[in-house]
C-alpha cells in the first residue's frame, strides 16, 4: 500500500485532448521533488511539413485502455534505471494543428545526467511502445497514416 | 467470447473497430487466433498478413505464442507513431 501511494505521488500521467502549460507542469513536478537537484522537461510539437511537402495538422488516435498502462510501465522502468524522483507524462490526442504541443515529459533527479538520460529514455520508449498513431493531414485535405521510423527503433535500442 | 479491437490503418483495412469472436477449443494462442480471423474474409486476411502488425492481449504487448483464453481482449495495430 505504501509503495502504491508513493508511486502515485511520484508518477503523473495524463492522456487528453486539451493543451498543457509548460510552466504549470514544471511547477507541479518541482513541488513533488523534494530531494532533486535537476529537472528536465521535454516537449514535442506538430511539424508543418513531412518528406512530401506542407502539412495542415495531425490527428492522434490511441488505445485508451492500454495507453495509460503502457506509459506507466515506461515511467516505472525509467524511475528505477535513473533513480528519478518524479516523472510527468502528458500526451494529447485528437485533432492537433501545426506547431501545437503534442507531448510533455518531465523528470526530476538528484543530478542532471540522470534527468537528461531519464527524459530521453522515456521519450525513446514512448515513441516505440505506447499505443498512439498519427495521421497527417496535407494542405489539400487528404490524410495519411504516418509510418513508424526505423530511426526511432534504433534510438530505443541504444538503451 | 474474445473481444477483438483494431486500430489506425489496420482498422481502416479491416473495415471495423471491434468484433466479438467465439473462441474455438482448438485455438489456444495468438498465432492460431490470428489465423482464425484471417479465414473470416479477404479484408482481415490482407490486414493481418502484414508482418509488422503488433498484437496486445489484455492491453499487454503479445507474441504469436501468447496464450489466449475466453474473455480476453485482443488488439491488432500497426507500429506506433506517437510522441
Amino acid at each position: 500500500m505504501d509503495s502504491d501511494q508513493s508511486e502515485q505521488e511520484r508518477i503523473h500521467i495524463r492522456v487528453e485532448p486539451q493543451d498543457f502549460e509548460l510552466g504549470v507542469e514544471y511547477e507541479r513536478l518541482r513541488e513533488r521533488s523534494h530531494t532533486s537537484g535537476a529537472i528536465v522537461v521535454f516537449t514535442g510539437l506538430v511539424r508543418d511539413f513531412n518528406a512530401c511537402g506542407a502539412l495542415d495538422g495531425i490527428v492522434l488516435e490511441h488505445y485508451p485502455a492500454m495507453t495509460h498502462k503502457s506509459l506507466k510501465g515506461i515511467a516505472k522502468r525509467a524511475m528505477t534505471l535513473w533513480n528519478l524522483e518524479g516523472v510527468t507524462i502528458v500526451h494529447r490526442v485528437g485533432e492537433l494543428h501545426n506547431h501545437d504541443q503534442i507531448v510533455l515529459v518531465g523528470v526530476s533527479a538528484t543530478h542532471r545526467a540522470a534527468a537528461f538520460d531519464g527524459a530521453r529514455y522515456i521519450m525513446d520508449y514512448l515513441k516505440t511502445e505506447a499505443p498512439f498513431w498519427k495521421k497527417e493531414v496535407t494542405s489539400s485535405g487528404a490524410s495519411e497514416w504516418v509510418e513508424a521510423k526505423e530511426s526511432d527503433q534504433r534510438a530505443r535500442e541504444r538503451w | 467470447m474474445i473481444k477483438v479491437l483494431f486500430f489506425a490503418r489496420v482498422r481502416d483495412q479491416v473495415g471495423c473497430n471491434e468484433l466479438e469472436v467465439e473462441l474455438p477449443d482448438t485455438v489456444s494462442n495468438v498465432g492460431a487466433f490470428t489465423d482464425l480471423l484471417k479465414s473470416r474474409n479477404q479484408a482481415c486476411r490482407d490486414a493481418l498478413s502484414n508482418p509488422n502488425i503488433l498484437v496486445a492481449v489484455n492491453q499487454e504487448m503479445a507474441s504469436s505464442q501468447t496464450t489466449v483464453e475466453d474473455g480476453d481482449e485482443i488488439a491488432y495495430f500497426p507500429p506506433v507513431t506517437g510522441g
